[in-house]
């Protein structure tokens, strides 16, 4: 039977956020690209929440921007409401958080990937893997047709053997109806590689005009709007945004849920899959934090060109019929007209820690994967690690080293570690909590942090790099002049102080010293400095964080010292843990499940102990030693 | 690794004739000068040829610590194959605890413990075979310490400080929760419940740390003293019991002028043994300084182990005794049963209804079976503990806790200057690793250091 065969460096399947990274990647690192998508109107889509970034998330798509992928610069574009938030909190957690406009953000990623060179988009559904001893060799679809590729990306995100649930509704579809991929899964499987089921869910949309937005409290865009892409104008993104709006549950919402939670198919069983703790339906809430009288309901515009609004913070698997109830008891909401129900998603995905830190596969040369179908949640979380994988697919396929980012270099590398050393049995979701080391880790540095990495693996430009490196080279001679510009305590150095409500000086002191102060920064001792040169805001930002924070940063660089010493300690790949003496037998079993590339990975997987570590040191030591022999 | 200087007691840690301690490194030379004085104050040790001793004074400063006889050799020729020095005390702890200072406030610091043979190791001083055999041992401790989880065996020191950490943690995780779900988490009002809270934490640390300054060295383990008037037999117990001489035993009453602390292990329990002079009124004050410090001794025991000479009548002396140890876990030994018996088993049960009375005789080496057995069915019905105050025993956890104090402190600094709770709980973290670090949880910056700690102390 003749079938359509083609030859080319990388496939990608699937086109959603992680997806989309991944074929940007390698096809800017100039490798001819195709991704696969069942259907090209369903290219970065956003099938949940309308919008992008928020805690910690927002870290994340900052870091995809520094590295140079496309999320931050697409949202930038295409975002109508934006927000700052933690701002009363310290600079380590502030993080942004953009509305979309998803139709324009799905369309205007489409037009980049379609005029991206080396990039071809293909709307076909892979059902096979084809891998020979131990190594990618193409991708077959449905249609039977072959793509012969050295390297391959799987981003199928929730549509293996998708399902679709509320009630006791079930449909076999992927989000919004979109066809479902049943065949890969099998395929996978019989190439070893471990499955698992997880679910995810979403919250009803209402026709904005069945709202009445008098009885909620507006919520408005931060009035400087600052971009997420290091790239963008800070001036083009001053535009008019929109509002979102706020509201409540009630006990009246509660007794409701409480009374048909027998119908959740949560609860009577119909749902197998591992849902997210910290994402949770609203019946979940309920539940969990039985003693609330009410919970935050958000009411956001899914687009400027559609009437549809999305209702944050209620996302549910319940039988239609008590959706509608449970909807129109929130205050506003008396009249709702529900335009989609909210439903569960069930789909297949793997256990995450068949990866390695690069996110390729342990077992399978050349092949790759990210987003949700490692065991993730997220749109930003997904072009994280889409945009690893891409970047490491492409490095594999050049014969380059693969770029692995660690704990104490950004959120992402939070994000790939934990994904890859951790037991993970619900969707993961990326929190500040999780990075040990979140005060190096602010969205405000993250160029500074990534970029030269993105430089050198082909997607920074020259142009781009050099800017950085003159921005750093600014804020290094900032501080170095404010650390030694002396203060005396005159007059109107004592009036400024009194003024801010800052202790007088008993003697002379530098700029740095009350910078330092709680009570003052930078900007505001632009007063009494004088010669202060005219530098860039985000200079400006920086200075005053390094100097103000320089204590609290200087004992985290310590922990991340410590850190990095496990970390460099490598483990050879093919160690044989039945030959490492005095193992527990927890120990070797996790040790060859995970198969860690340092000790430093290695403690961090549940069920080794602090004394596995101690015996394997030691035994690296004696092979070291044998080497030497 | 290289260019740090290391210093640690090599001797055990008690009251022997001779202390040394070692000081090994790059530094090693530079260090003991900086404390050691010749007799005429002239000669310097870094000048002198290796493998050569001399004769001189350990000095903090201005006040001599002790005299000493100090002991060269460089590397690689000495077991560290680095440059080392040895210094051989008069002993006794305080004096050794005073040199150890002295050389880590000059320039060395304290060694983890083991770090010595891990030098050995890394510099090739060791075989592989050897290092076999310490995986070995930390197997076996492995084993032991999972053991000891389930009983009671783990020490108190470890449990105040896993007390504390457990409580940081707690709140390092309430802060952070609410970061990331504040629609469920309020940090309102909490800057001043963690103050609270991190003061009790800190005044807690500081009385850990104070106990290793009081010139009390003591191991963990359940504080048992022997307690009887002169002469009652309680040295020649405790040599049974420790299986060497340890104690001076003499037929003088009031030969044991002075506490004698050992520790033993009796089927998988470590006790502590404290031999305390004999009780008696005395007019000699150096003796009575010891009567009291037996008796200071006893109200902090967990169990007191009262040695009776059954071939004496019991006078005013046990009587004292009986009093104010009534009210403590106590096992009679009712010693001297080969001489004829003048007080009997029941004239002391009948007085102390709630002791064990055993009768032994140290002199045969009869009834000591009976005793482990009687300490052990007391141990496992968990009628025995430890004592619930604390002692820090070894410089490694000393700094370790003065870590966490540190870190502690710049919470209390961060509340005070109201910084957001994201700043404080680095340091909030940083107390909990250090913590960790002497509970054993935390995964230590170089861990060959904490296995060779495992297998054995200082050297």
């Amino acid at each position: 039977m003749k079938v359509l065969e083609e030859f080319i460096d990388v496939a990608v399947v699937g086109a959603g956020h992680a997806g989309c990274e991944a074929a940007l990647a390698c096809a800017r690192m100039g490798l001819s690209t195709v991704v696969f998508t069942v259907s090209v109107e369903s290219i970065a889509l956003m099938p949940c929440n309308p919008n992008i970034g928020g805690s910690s998330k927002g870290h994340l798509v900052r870091e995809v921007d520094a590295l140079g992928g496309e999320m931050g610069v697409n949202i930038d574009k295409t975002f109508i409401q934006s927000k700052m938030l933690n701002e009363s909190r310290g600079p380590a957690v502030h993080s942004l958080r953009a509305q979309a406009d998803k139709a324009e953000y799905s369309r205007k990623m489409r037009q980049v990937l379609e005029n991206t060179d080396n990039l071809q988009i293909r709307q076909a559904e892979v059902t096979e893997i084809l891998v020979e001893e131990g190594r990618i060799t193409g991708v077959k679809t449905y249609s039977g047709a072959v793509y012969h590729c050295r390297a391959c990306v799987l981003c199928t995100g929730t549509y293996l053997r998708a399902r679709c649930i509320y009630g006791d509704v079930s449909n076999a579809t992927g989000p919004n109806g979109l066809q479902a991929a049943n065949y890969l899964t099998d395929s996978l499987k019989s190439h070893g590689i471990e499955m698992q089921r997880f679910k995810t869910g979403t919250p009803a949309r209402i026709d904005r005009r069945s709202i009445d937005f008098s009885k909620m409290e507006e919520q408005f865009g931060d009035e400087r709007v600052v971009p997420f892409s290091f790239t963008t104008d800070p001036e083009s993104v001053q535009i008019d945004q929109v509002s979102c709006w706020l509201t409540y549950t009630n006990e009246e919402t509660h007794t409701i849920i409480r009374e048909n939670l027998d119908r959740s198919p949560l609860y009577s069983g119909m749902i197998e899959g591992t849902g997210p703790r910290y994402c949770p339906s609203i019946e979940d809430k309920i539940v969990k934090f039985s003693d609330k009288k009410r919970h935050q309901v958000f009411i956001e515009p899914e687009g400027l060109y559609t009437n549809e609004m999305y209702i944050g913070g209620m996302s549910s698997s319940l039988p239609e019929d008590v959706q509608h109830r449970m909807y129109r008891t929130v205050a506003g909401l008396e009249n709702a007209r529900i335009v989609r129900n909210a439903y569960a998603i069930e789909y297949d995905c793997i256990n995450p820690r068949q990866l390695k830190s690069s996110l390729e596969f342990k077992n399978i040369r050349g092949l790759f994967s990210g987003g949700q179908f490692n065991g993730s949640s997220g749109y930003e979380e997904a072009a994280a690690q889409g945009l690893v994988a891409g970047i490491n697919a492409a490095l594999y396929v050049l014969e380059k080293e693969p770029l692995v980012l660690d704990r104490s270099e950004c959120y992402i590398g939070v994000l790939i570690d934990d994904l890859v050393t951790k037991e993970n049995r619900e969707p993961y979701r990326m929190m500040t909590s999780r990075a040990e080391y979140r005060l190096l880790l602010r969205q405000d540095n993250a160029d500074i942090r990534l970029t030269e990495k993105g430089y050198q693996v082909g997607l920074i430009s020259e142009e781009r790099y050099r800017a950085l490196l003159e921005k750093e080279r600014q804020i290094e001679a900032e501080i170095r002049r404010v650390e030694h510009e002396p203060v005396g305590a005159n007059k109107t150095v004592q009036d400024f102080l009194e003024k801010n409500g800052s202790t007088p000086l008993k003697t002379g002191t530098t700029l740095g010293e009350l910078i330092r102060r709680p009570e003052l920064n930078y900007e505001l001792l632009k007063e009494i400095d004088r010669d202060r040169p005219s530098l860039p805001e985000a200079v400006r930002e920086q200075v005053n964080i390094n100097i103000k924070y320089e204590g609290y940063i200087k004992r985290q660089l310590k922990q991340v010292e410590q850190f990095k010493k496990l970390e460099k300690k490598k483990i050879p790949e093919h160690i044989d843990y039945d030959q490492v003496g005095s193992l527990r037998i927890e120990a070797v079993q996790k040790l060859k499940l995970y198969r860690p590339e340092s000790i430093g990975q290695a403690s961090r997987i549940a069920g080794v102990s602090p004394a596995d570590i101690s015996v394997l040191l030691v035994y690296l030591e004696q092979m070291k030693g044998r080497k030497h022999e | 690794m290289k260019g740090e200087t290391i210093a640690a007691i090599s001797t055990a840690m008690n009251d022997a004739g001779i202390g040394i301690i070692r000081i090994s490194g790059e530094d090693a030379f530079t260090v003991a000068d900086r404390i050691y004085r010749s007799k005429t104050g002239r000669k310097r040790l870094s000048e002198q040829p290796s493998h050569t001793i001399h004769y001189g004074y350990i000095y903090d400063g201005e006040q001599v610590i002790d005299e000493v006889l100090v002991m060269l050799m460089r590397g690689p020729r000495s077991f560290t194959a680095e440059d080392t020095v040895e210094i051989n005390c008069h002993g006794g702890i305080l004096a050794m605890k005073k040199i150890l200072e002295a050389a880590v406030k000059h320039g060395a610091r304290p060694a983890e413990p083991g770090e010595f043979t891990k030098r050995a190791f890394l510099n090739g001083r060791i075989d592989l075979s050897q290092a076999e055999a310490v995986i070995d041992i930390i197997h076996a401790k492995n084993e032991y310490a999972l053991k000891s989880s389930v009983s009671q065996l783990k020490g108190s020191v470890h449990r105040a400080v896993e007390e504390i950490r457990g409580e940081v943690l707690y709140e390092t995780a309430y802060i952070e929760s609410a970061l990331d779900d504040p629609e469920h988490i309020s940090l309102e009002g909490y800057s001043e419940r963690l103050w609270e809270k991190n003061s009790a934490w800190k005044e807690k640390l500081q009385n850990l740390i104070d106990s290793s300054e009081n010139g009390r060295v003591i191991a963990e383990g359940i504080r048992t003293v022997i307690l009887g008037k002169p002469n009652a037999g309680k040295s020649s117990l405790l040599n049974l019991l420790l299986g060497e001489e340890r104690a001076i035993v003499t037929d003088i009453p009031g030969t044991t002028r002075d506490i004698l602390e050992e520790s033993i292990q009796i089927d998988g329990m470590s006790l502590q043994l404290i031999d305390t002079a004999g009780i008696r009124d005395t007019e000699d004050i150096v003796e009575q300084i010891g009567v009291d410090r037996a008796k200071e001794y006893a109200r902090g025991a967990d169990l007191i182990i009262y040695v009776v000479d059954s071939s004496t009548g019991l006078d005013q002396n046990d009587e004292e005794i009986m009093n104010f140890a009534a009210d403590k876990r106590m096992i009679v030994l009712l010693n001297k049963t080969d001489l004829a018996m003048v007080t009997s088993e029941e004239s002391l049960k009948e007085r102390l209804p709630s002791a064990c009375v055993l009768p032994v005789s140290a002199k045969e080496n009869r009834g000591l079976e009976q005793f482990r057995k009687v300490l052990k069915e007391m141990f496992f019905k968990g009628e025995l503990s430890f004592n619930d105050q604390v002692y820090i025993t070894n410089m490694r956890h000393k700094a370790a806790l003065m870590e966490a104090l540190d870190s502690l402190k710049q919470v209390e600094e961060s509340l005070e200057m109201g910084m957001q709770e994201d700043f404080y709980s680095i340091d909030l973290m940083a107390a909990y690793e250090a913590l960790g670090t002497i509970t054993g949880e935390t995964v230590g910056e170089d861990l060959v250091n904490e296995i060779f700690g495992r297998f054995c102390m200082g050297k």
